[in-house]
């Protein structure tokens, strides 16, 4: 699905991306950890499209994703963005729907509104169909903007969607229902790339995590192997112990006391 | 909250009334029904009984061009209002405000100021035409001016933007202040023309001057419904829905400025029709720019051609500028929405 070789990003001299090289496997769950400014969210603008690489190459679907042009990438990838800043009163449906836009010339298609539907079931969303987007608490505007990103490629098999901090200032539940609503995703054949800051999150919903350092890759392997104490604390700086959660099988990390 | 087709409806509605009487309503009435026979006597039907002679000149040469004039600049006003709020995410952004009409009148003031020694050349060479080029080419210069000094990162920073639109206002303001106190009486005449905005100067070739300029926006703005919408998600976020963010950042530029530059030139400087008629628009309807745009050209039609009626008809046979009445009515209008928004952002 995607295949990243000697993947560069520079500004000026500085490389915010350094090299990186993988493969990933349509259906993955991937996740981007690292410190902050190891280069994630610039790793994800390659992915998305948004920046070209200063070197390298990164093969989207077995071609260049240079080579696409803006609508054909819109109906092959959406992006759930860090910050969603909108201040006009739209209708959560109409918001939702927006993410439908790629797929309609002037008016949606009877396909379109089932798809709108399915999504605004599936993120509990249907109840707040008419409200005003402004109304909102920041969970459910956040929420809002997941499903209109879901929308877009709701009916496009092996799309790839791309997170950056999907969790950031939400609650556990909302945590916990973005993040399995991801996974599901992946489930159903979607490749997901997601940056996340919780390692815990990370080790319970990723098949696989990518831990980021000065713009180079350091690990890359399944949670059990990647999320290692001494891996984690040359990555973090930080001590960490880690456990087996016994319902998952997963590791489970705390953070020890930090001396200063 | 009503549905498009209705609102459609409404306003189409309104704005046949509006035409109806706007050409009925003046010096010499003119009924409904005889208007309806001059027209079919125009199109060469045989209407068989006599109609009025005098009617029928009034109305062909004074009364239609000057309600088809208010027709077409409100619209323009409205649509470019509604389009420039749009790609600036502001509900406050309003063409006057970033410099357009500033540029425009005083390219338009500076013409008329110097007409007889600079412009001698060019006013031969291109006629009626030359006052509405001239002003159309000011509202592009200092639209192009605020947009790029707005821009930071590659994007238009809204402060920025109504900070540069401020600096151009009085720069152009002061300018054209300029001239004014160099000119004689008459040309002193016609800037007062240009700072107030009337239609009192409406023939067939005023329209026809105006017509290639606002035709294109009036057609193509409507259709970036649409995009408009996907920015006000953000630059970044319209982008990963396949909008070319840019191309349509410089349509909707271009095209405003067409209009508006346009609409100026023709008319002087009508205020608060671009700010007021999509917020109209906007409490009746809702925000979803694909009806917002259309809705504001047809509302900003119907503003304008019962605004024209009010100034004609208030102190006849004197005439009040256009543009105080618009200023007039429009300020506490505007100042009620200002308070209402306030209080909907503080519950």
């Amino acid at each position: 699905m995607l295949i990243a070789d000697n993947l560069t990003y520079a500004i000026g001299t500085y490389k915010l991306v350094n090299q990186l090289s993988f493969h990933i496997r349509t259906g993955e769950l991937v996740v981007l950890l690292g410190a902050n400014g190891a280069g994630k969210s610039s790793l994800l603008r390659l992915l998305s499209g948004d920046k070209k690489a200063s070197a390298g190459s990164l093969l989207l679907a077995g071609k260049d994703i240079g080579q696409y042009s803006k609508a054909q990438l819109a109906l092959k990838r959406s992006v759930l963005a860090q910050q969603n800043v909108v201040n006009v009163a739209f209708r959560v449906e109409d918001l939702v729907m927006m993410g439908r836009y790629p797929h309609f010339q002037n008016k949606p298609s009877a396909h379109d509104l089932e798809v709108l539907e399915a999504v605004m079931a599936h993120t509990g969303l249907d109840r707040l169909a008419d409200r005003s987007y402004l109304t909102l608490s920041g969970g459910e505007q956040q929420r809002a903007q997941l499903a209109r990103v879901l929308a877009q490629i709701w009916d496009v098999p092996g799309a790839l969607l791309l997170m950056d901090e999907p969790v950031a200032g939400l609650d556990i539940q909302y945590q916990q229902q973005t993040m399995a609503i991801a996974k599901q995703l992946s489930k159903k054949g979607f490749t997901v790339v997601a940056v996340l800051h919780d390692i815990n999150l990370a080790a319970q919903y990723g098949d696989r995590v990518i831990m980021l350092k000065n713009g180079r890759k350091w690990y890359d392997g399944t949670p059990i192997e990647v999320l290692k104490p001494r891996q984690i604390f040359e990555i973090f700086e930080i001590d960490v112990t880690t456990f087996t959660n016994p319902y998952t099988l997963k590791p489970f990390i705390i953070a020890r006391d930090t001396l200063l | 909250m009503i549905k498009p087709w209705l609102l459609y409806l409404l306003l189409s509605g309104g704005l046949f009334t509006a035409l109806l009487l706007s050409l009925s309503i003046g010096a010499l009435p003119i009924p409904p029904d005889q208007i309806w026979k001059i027209f079919c006597e125009k199109l060469g039907c045989d209407t068989g009984n006599g109609i009025h002679l005098q009617q029928a000149a009034i109305l062909w040469s004074v009364r239609f061009p000057r309600t088809v004039l208010g027709l077409l600049v409100g619209a323009s006003l409205g649509v470019a209002g509604a389009a420039i709020q749009g790609i600036f995410r502001n509900p406050l952004a309003e063409p006057g405000l970033i410099g357009i009409s500033a540029g425009a009148s005083l390219m338009a003031v500076l013409i008329i100021g110097l007409e007889l020694t600079l412009f001698a050349g060019l006013s031969n060479l291109l006629g009626y035409y030359l006052l509405g080029i001239g002003a159309f080419c000011g509202a592009a210069l200092s639209a192009f001016v605020v947009y790029h000094m707005s821009k930071s990162d590659g994007r238009p920073d809204v402060g920025t933007m109504l900070l540069a639109g401020i600096a151009i206002n009085a720069l152009a303001g002061s300018l054209t202040g300029l001239i004014t106190y160099m000119a004689d009486d008459q040309q002193l005449r016609n800037i007062t023309f240009w700072m107030l905005g009337s239609l009192g100067g409406a023939t067939w070739q005023t329209v026809s001057a105006l017509l290639p300029f606002v035709l294109f926006p009036l057609l193509l703005l409507p259709r970036l419904g649409k995009s408009l919408n996907t920015f006000a998600l953000g630059e970044m976020q319209s982008d990963h829905l396949g909008i070319d963010v840019n191309r349509i950042k410089t349509q909707v530029v271009i095209l405003a400025t067409m209009a508006v530059g346009a609409s100026v030139a023709v008319s002087g400087i009508i205020g608060f029709v671009g700010l007021l008629v999509p917020h109209m628009v906007r409490l009746m309807a809702g925000v979803d720019n694909r009806t917002l745009v259309p809705a504001s050209a047809l509302l900003g039609a119907l503003t304008l051609t019962l605004a024209d009626l009010l100034c004609r008809t208030v102190i006849a046979p004197m005439e009040l500028p256009i543009g105080v009445i618009t200023s007039l009515l429009g300020t506490p209008v505007f100042l009620y929405i200002l308070m209402k928004e306030k209080k909907k952002h503080s519950l």
